[in-house]
């Protein structure tokens, strides 16, 4: 059965019919061909679907995700995906600080470890080691080891910081 | 994933009426982290799903005029682990819920979802046993309580019945002095499913001679998530570190593990014993720099995992909750 839902992604608002079992996933992938945002598990265990959604009422975006979400109970939300990241042309600090440091190798993880890294620095703007790895625990990636990806995140939150002084 | 239909209910009352009406083919939805692996799966194949966690309260936290701390059934272990009537008073809670998978996954999944699922190696059940949680349904027959520990019968079931859910978590005031530890075992440091847990809680008696109550529950080594009685009534006798090791051998000699996919029933007692002598000690030391530091409330950092007990002051005014 399929739902009229209207939802914002990366700016743009949609409205959409959808089926009731399809998945937030599915529906940015399939419907709206973003396909930055990678389908791994579909369990919920590999963060490759990993989204920025703002609730309905919500003050704030929360990473989540998106194989986890069915599509009708996203109605009202708004989201950002990784074609959302960057603004104006201009790259995400975190995006920068992954290129630079080399952290991404064949790419399937990097746009979820990308938005939820986003999550982390808009809630921990001088993050731990520790609180960066306790974070990227749902992001799986079976190149790098997640050496540059930490130092990328760490080089992005000293980015933020000399932004914010 | 076969398709079924997405319901939003207008009340209880029609939530409750869809679930009863459609017989198992209808099924309850909050967080959907359990629901979808199976519907994937194919090992459930539903109808359609109804959709609990736009109820009014369900994903709400508050504290009852009579200083119970209420939990809506839908809200998200973050949203638990971050609210500051948690951290105020329950932070063996809160340590549970951070304990639980990834940051994105506790965004979606639900302490109620948790609950339902009735899981032995449910991770905010230890917790939950420890502060004597009491469960809110809402069915055919109304609304009714449920002490935590009739609510898990045995491996994936509830004491639910048909056409009735999980409406909240309610918590008994904060005893002054109260102080808990959350500890787990599996495959990795962080992020995967317990094949062992055990949460510690103590808090002073209220007498004029200084005593301890302990709490000692474990997940994951049972078909329910399960108490350790014994030891909790020696380390109220006897909290020396002779007393602490017997009190783990207590805590292992309570579980009843089996061998599965995750650990062997040996693994899981000796490490039952393990996990509840770090716990004591963790809930002795939380104690002991509590008694050091004397801050009214709010002076004791936040942990987030924190594998160490981190003690928060009750209010003074509050009484020891009566039990359920």
């Amino acid at each position: 059965m399929n739902h009229d839902i209207h939802l914002i992604v990366n700016g743009e608002a949609y409205l959409l019919s959808v089926p009731a079992h399809h998945t937030l996933l599915q529906v940015l992938r399939e419907q709206l061909v973003l396909t930055g945002t990678k389908n791994g598990c579909e369990a919920g265990e590999c963060g490759a679907c990993a989204v920025l959604v703002k609730w309905p009422g919500a003050d704030h975006a929360e990473p989540v995700n998106s194989c986890m979400v069915l599509a009708p109970e996203a109605d009202g939300a708004e989201i950002v995906t990784i074609e959302g990241l960057a603004h104006d042309e201009q790259l995400d600090p975190l995006q920068e600080a992954f290129i630079t440091t080399g952290a991404t190798q064949c790419g399937f993880c990097t746009p979820g470890i990308l938005v939820n890294a986003r999550a982390l620095l808009d809630r921990t703007p001088d993050p731990s080691e520790t609180e960066i790895r306790e974070a990227l625990v749902g992001n799986l990636c079976r190149c790098t080891g997640y050496v540059r990806i930490i130092d990328a995140i760490e080089m992005a939150a000293r980015a933020g910081r000399e932004v914010a002084r | 994933m076969q398709p079924f239909d997405y319901l939003i209910p207008k009340d209880h009352a029609e939530a409750s009426a869809l679930l009863a009406a459609g017989g198992g083919s209808v099924r309850p939805f909050m967080g959907g982290t359990d629901f979808l692996i199976r519907a994937r799966g194919g090992f459930i194949r539903p109808q359609s799903v109804v959709d609990l966690k736009v109820l009014p309260g369900m994903r709400e936290i508050r504290q009852s005029p009579d200083g119970w701390l209420v939990i809506g059934a839908a809200c998200t272990m973050n949203q638990v682990a971050a609210h500051p009537l948690v951290l105020a008073g329950y932070d063996l809670l809160a340590q549970a819920c951070n304990s639980v998978a990834s940051y994105q996954l506790r965004n979606r999944a639900t302490i109620g979802g948790n609950c339902c699922n009735a899981s032995p190696a449910a991770d905010t059940a230890p917790a939950l046993f420890c502060l004597d949680a009491v469960a809110e349904t809402y069915g055919p027959a109304g609304a009714r309580r449920i002490p935590i520990a009739d609510f898990f019968v045995g491996p994936g079931r509830s004491a639910l019945q048909l056409g009735e859910f999980l409406t909240a978590i309610h918590l008994p005031p904060a005893p002054t002095g109260a102080c808990g530890a959350f500890n787990k075992l599996g495959r990795t440091k962080l992020g995967d499913i317990s094949a062992v847990s055990v949460a510690v809680y103590a808090w002073e008696h209220d007498t004029e001679t200084p005593r301890r109550d302990w709490r000692i529950a474990l997940g994951a080594v049972g078909p329910t998530p399960l108490r350790a009685p014994e030891a909790e009534a020696a380390l109220a006798a006897d909290a020396s570190p002779q007393g602490v090791q017997r009190a783990a051998e207590l805590t292992a000699a309570a579980a009843r593990p089996i061998d599965d996919i995750r650990a062997s029933a040996a693994y899981r007692r000796a490490m039952v014993a393990v996990l509840a002598r770090r716990g004591i000690e963790a809930v002795l030391a939380g104690i002991a720099r509590a008694g050091l530091q004397a801050v009214p409330f709010g002076g004791v950092p936040a942990g987030s995992v924190s594998p160490t007990g981190v003690l928060r002051e009750g209010r003074p005014e509050q009484m020891i909750g009566g039990a359920a």
